[in-house]
């Protein structure tokens, strides 16, 4: 035992460290990751986020620099604080609570001080800093706008969060990335690719030298600049017309797919979320819930598309063969559904396709809905017919541009409506609503814009799109550059054309006309409702308007949503018609309309549910 | 006097593993104190320069220690150790304080530390007494009188303060065990540190129902003639309880926070998540680093010089005391194992060889020798890879440090000349 002894606890004694060793050396994950590496810190070079153009090459957004003053507590002198604060623009109290909160985060690395000083506080300070040790200014580089427009289209940069962090390894705690709009949908393109240093670090977190002799770190790439296909004068104005209405706007040029405006009312000048009131001005917009600046209505309200569907239907009826344009109907001031009479404000009378859009009659649609409906045996294969050439023309699906959010619409099909009635239990009385756009079907400003396209160019489209160039090149996507075709044939459009430019010529938008400009275009009233506390009410109709320009060469097709707008000639017409003749003529004749669209505001019409008290809906008011 | 025979008796093994441990040890210290304007590595203004610079004259040292007659050691035994035990007192008056610590004489060109000569002197006398054809080992006196031997030097090194070259002396008991001290004095000893673990662990209660259990375990596979004594057993059963009971007592009215804080880190007894990270970064820090270096090397470990914590000094001390965790970082499970590995075959080596003395002096040496070099070992290892409590003491043959390399290159070279010289003993 006693000779033992000793080398039994020798042994023992290596078996218990190489135990202990390989828990730590094999059975520990080591973090041999260099960025994981506390030893290890990798300094970032960040190259120029890149600018954004419009179609015609004007700026939209670029970069500014801004001055944080920096401090690094450890290095502090004695100073003059009331001369260094002055200079600052800070008062005594606060300049040594953030200089104690810099001191309790780190006292050898630097902290900001004062974030953003402006450019006068920068050229003051700047020759003086000289003075005061253990502080350095640091340039950072914010966004610049050089519009006051398209808030929603170009959308803001902001910190990455958890979430981006966790979803892509490229994001390093402060760094900022695409939030919304643009910057978000071309965040890689716009961002180009940081550089990085690695250095070796002490255990003071003091820098000891490059880490492997630089052989790991690489060169920042810059950002590369971006042209969209906005019209920046005709998004300005358009922005300036939505000024006191709610609802959306969006121009397409037919003939590429492009997106000449995209707007939002009400909306906010992007350069409201740079800078140093950036989370106060962002608070107020964010919790802004009753008019919603920040929410995209363009790409995000799915109202009723209302009359302008009217065309669809028709579209769809000469396709399958029940009518034919000379095909009349009789307008009872109305038409029966059973034995209830749904109302027409077309004035009553025989109605063929053309009288039949250009007055809008709501008798001769359903009629023509209904034979659609009566050409198949069940009302089941009728609707897989309807909804698929409706679907055709990108509704009730997203669409697919290039803006990170979106909505589908609806298009209801037939489990649908089996779900809400019951299979085999509803017919199409059921659902005649659908054939004045009303009802059930649900589509965004985008999708009636696109619509109106289609229709525009006599049965197809280009999906939607924003991107024109990148670096200068133009952008080859082929989602964006392949005709997308609808079901319906070309030659079934012509007689819709016709109906559609007799809105303007003789029809409910003949006030409307532009001097020397073919339009066609479709007005729409949509009866809409809300839940006022528990109860159904209803409010004034939407306006809503379609239009494209000139009738045989479209350049440009729009859809126009106002809430609360009354009937669609109202504001949606009249805002349709400016945009047109600003984006065609480049200028406007019609200063009288001009001056009424710009001043007029529907704040009143936006109050009255939230007055309390009882009110009127479709007040005629001018 | 360096006859053929010398050269054949010597020990080559031995010899070889010395030289394996610190050439390792210096390649580990070049890593670790390398800066960047380094330069030639004989440059003694770095400390690998001084440490290689050590090395050249701990090996003039062995040389010395080969040549010198071997029973001299044996005469001369009583001598040194009265001169170390001078040493030591003379600190208390001329001693020089390094880091909070009065344990050197400054020499000028060099600091002596005599805590690590009193090491192989103690290692010595030791031997002496017990080889003495007088001494009875049995006897309770001349066990107190080993013990003084072993327990002089530790008083007089605690108070430097000093505690861990203090604890060291401690492991001289084992040459007392080999010689035939009862063995009951090891298994009070373990059952001493196995009440306390338990006790601050999972309290006196688990500890008295465990020791109760062992013990009716115990009382049911005796064997059939083996007469119980049942009255010990209880005694035994009471003592521990009140043990355990003055642990309690101890632990929290006489230890200072400080100390009850490496024994939670220790022991994982502080439960708090968040509070233990906090010991973990203060009293742990250096634990906390040498493990984290460890764990970072994996099992190739990161390659020579490129260890990312050792370059940045994240490891407090690790030149010395810690050199332990260069070699984890650097080389990985790999180099660890190697090391662990050379160590357990040295001191397995030197067990075998002083079991073949004739000489009880030269086994009593030998088992003194290897007693120390253990503990050295067990302690710092154990300490770098945190399954002991933080003890700064240095791993022989591997840490930087002059009287450190010098202290166990006289201790384990004396053994050595005397082993070669064990068939001369009836000259």
């Amino acid at each position: 035992m006693k000779k033992i002894l000793l080398s039994s606890i020798i042994v023992l004694i290596g078996i218990t460290f190489i135990v202990r060793l390989s828990y730590l050396q094999i059975f520990t994950s080591p973090s041999n990751q260099v960025l994981e590496d506390t030893a290890i810190k990798a300094i970032y070079d960040y190259p120029e986020r890149g600018y954004i153009y419009d179609r015609q090459g004007k700026l939209l957004v670029a970069n500014q620099p801004a001055y944080d003053v920096m401090v690094i507590p450890r290095e502090v002198k004695p100073l003059d604080t009331l001369e260094f604060c002055s200079l600052l623009g800070v008062d005594k109290p606060r300049f040594i609570d953030r200089l104690q909160k810099a001191r309790v985060y780190s006292p050898r690395l630097p902290s900001v001080l004062v974030p953003q000083l402006s450019k006068e506080d920068y050229a003051r300070l700047q020759e003086k800093m000289r003075k005061y040790e253990g502080f350095y200014i640091q340039k950072r580089s914010l966004r610049y706008y050089d519009t006051p427009s398209a808030a929603n289209v170009l959308g803001y940069i902001s910190e990455v969060n958890e979430q981006d962090l966790k979803k892509n390894p490229y994001y390093v705690q402060g760094e900022l990335t695409g939030r919304t709009g643009i910057e978000k949908q071309y965040e890689e393109i716009l961002r180009g690719r940081k550089g990085v240093k690695y250095i070796q670090k002490d255990r003071f977190n003091r820098d000891i030298g490059p880490y492997k002799n630089g052989m790991l770190d690489t060169l920042p790439e810059q950002g590369k600049e971006i042209h969209i296909s906005l019209d920046k004068d005709l998004q300005e104005y358009g922005e300036r017309l939505m000024v006191g209405k709610r609802g959306g706007i969006v121009a397409i040029e037919p003939g590429t797919g492009e997106i000449l405006t995209l707007i939002s009312g009400p909306t906010y000048n992007p350069a409201l979320l740079v800078g140093r009131e950036r989370s106060k001005n962002y608070s107020k917009l964010h919790y802004d819930t009753i008019s919603k600046p920040t929410w995209d209505r363009a790409i995000l309200a799915e109202p009723s598309p209302g009359s302008p569907f009217k065309t669809l239907n028709a579209l769809v009826a000469l396709q399958e063969g029940v009518i034919k344009p000379e095909t009349t109907i009789r307008c009872y001031n109305g038409f029966y559904v059973g034995n209830v009479k749904r109302g027409c404000h077309c004035g009553g009378g025989i109605r063929n396709m053309n009288s039949g859009i250009y007055e809008s009659c709501n008798a001769y649609f359903a009629g023509t809905f209904r034979k659609i409906y009566d050409k198949y045996a069940t009302t089941d294969e009728g609707m897989d017919v309807w909804e698929k050439h409706i679907k055709s023309f990108g509704l009730g699906n997203y669409l697919g541009y290039d803006l990170p959010t979106g909505r589908p619409g609806r298009i209801p099909s037939k489990s649908y409506y089996d779900g809400v009635y019951g299979d085999n239990r509803w017919s199409s009385s059921f659902i005649i609503s659908n054939a004045i756009g009303q009802g059930e079907v649900a589509a965004t400003p985008i999708q009636l814009a696109n619509m109106t396209a289609a229709i525009a160019n006599r049965g197809y489209f280009y999906t939607p799109h924003l991107i024109k160039k990148i670096a200068g090149e133009p952008v080859e996507i082929s989602n964006f550059t392949e005709r997308k075709y609808t079901t319906i044939d070309p030659q079934h459009f012509e007689p819709i054309v016709t109906g559609m430019a007799n809105v303007y010529k003789k029809g409910t938008a003949k006030w409307l006309r532009i001097p020397g400009i073919d339009i066609a275009g479709k007005t729409g009233t949509v009866e809409n409702f809300i839940l006022l506390d528990g109860v159904k009410t209803q409010l004034t109709d939407h306006s809503v308007f379609v239009a494209f320009a000139p009738v045989n060469n479209p350049k440009i097709a729009l859809a126009v949503y106002i809430e609360n707008g009354y009937y669609g000639a109202r504001y949606a017409g009249h805002i349709a018609s400016l945009l047109i003749e600003k984006y065609l003529n480049g200028e406007i004749t019609r200063k009288d309309l001009e001056k009424r669209m710009l001043e007029k505001t529907l704040e009143h019409e936006y109050a009255k549910p939230y007055s309390g008290e009882e009110f009127k809906i479709n007040e005629y008011v001018w | 006097m360096f006859g053929s025979n010398l050269l054949r008796r010597i020990d080559w093994l031995t010899i070889l593993l010395f030289l394996l441990l610190v050439a390792i040890g210096w390649v580990n210290i070049y890593s670790t104190t390398l800066s960047d304007e380094g330069s030639s590595i004989f440059d003694f203004s770095q400390l690998y320069g001084k440490q290689l610079f050590f090395i050249g004259v701990s090996l003039v040292t062995v040389v010395i220690i080969l040549a010198i007659e071997a029973a001299l050691y044996e005469r001369f035994a009583s001598l040194l150790y009265i001169i170390s035990i001078l040493l030591l007192l003379g600190l208390f008056v001329f001693g020089k304080t390094i880091a909070g610590a009065t344990s050197w004489y400054d020499l000028g060109f060099f600091n002596l530390q005599p805590s690590e000569l009193a090491k192989f002197t103690a290692a010595l006398a030791l031997a002496k007494y017990l080889s003495d054809i007088q001494t009875d080992i049995k006897k309770r006196k001349h066990q107190l009188y080993a013990f003084l031997i072993i327990l002089v030097p530790m008083a007089l090194i605690i108070p430097q303060p000093d505690p861990g070259s203090a604890l060291v002396f401690a492991a001289l008991i084992f040459v007392l065990f080999r010689e035939g001290l009862p063995l009951y004095y090891l298994w009070i000893a373990l059952l001493i540190v196995v009440i306390f673990i338990t006790t601050l662990m999972f309290g006196t209660e688990w500890m008295a129902i465990g020791l109760a259990l062992l013990i009716t375990l115990f009382l049911l596979v005796k064997k059939a003639s083996f007469k119980v004594p049942t009255f010990p057993l209880i005694l035994l059963f009471i003592i521990s309880i009140g043990f355990s009971l003055s642990v309690n007592l101890v632990f929290n009215h006489v230890f200072e926070q400080r100390h009850r804080d490496r024994f939670s880190l220790w022991l994982r007894l502080e439960k708090d998540p968040a509070k233990l990270e906090k010991i973990r970064k203060t009293i742990g820090y250096n634990t906390y680093q040498s493990e984290k270096a460890i764990e970072a090397g994996g099992f190739r470990g990161k390659g020579y010089l490129e260890g990312t914590r050792t370059k940045g000094d994240f490891v407090p001390e690790q030149h010395t005391d810690y050199i332990f965790s260069t070699v984890g970082e650097e080389w990985g499970f790999l180099g660890t194992t190697t090391v662990v590995l050379l160590f357990t075959l040295l001191l397995l080596r030197l067990v075998h060889l002083a079991e073949r003395q004739k000489n009880d002096f030269s086994r009593m040496y030998g088992y003194g020798v290897i007693s120390i070099l253990l503990i050295h070992y067990f302690i710092n290892v154990g300490m770098v890879i945190g399954i002991l409590p933080t003890i700064g003491i240095p791993l022989p043959f591997f840490s930087y440090g002059g009287s450190g390399l010098l202290g166990f290159t006289i201790l384990l070279f004396i053994f050595i000349k005397l082993d070669a010289n064990r068939l001369n003993e009836w000259l």
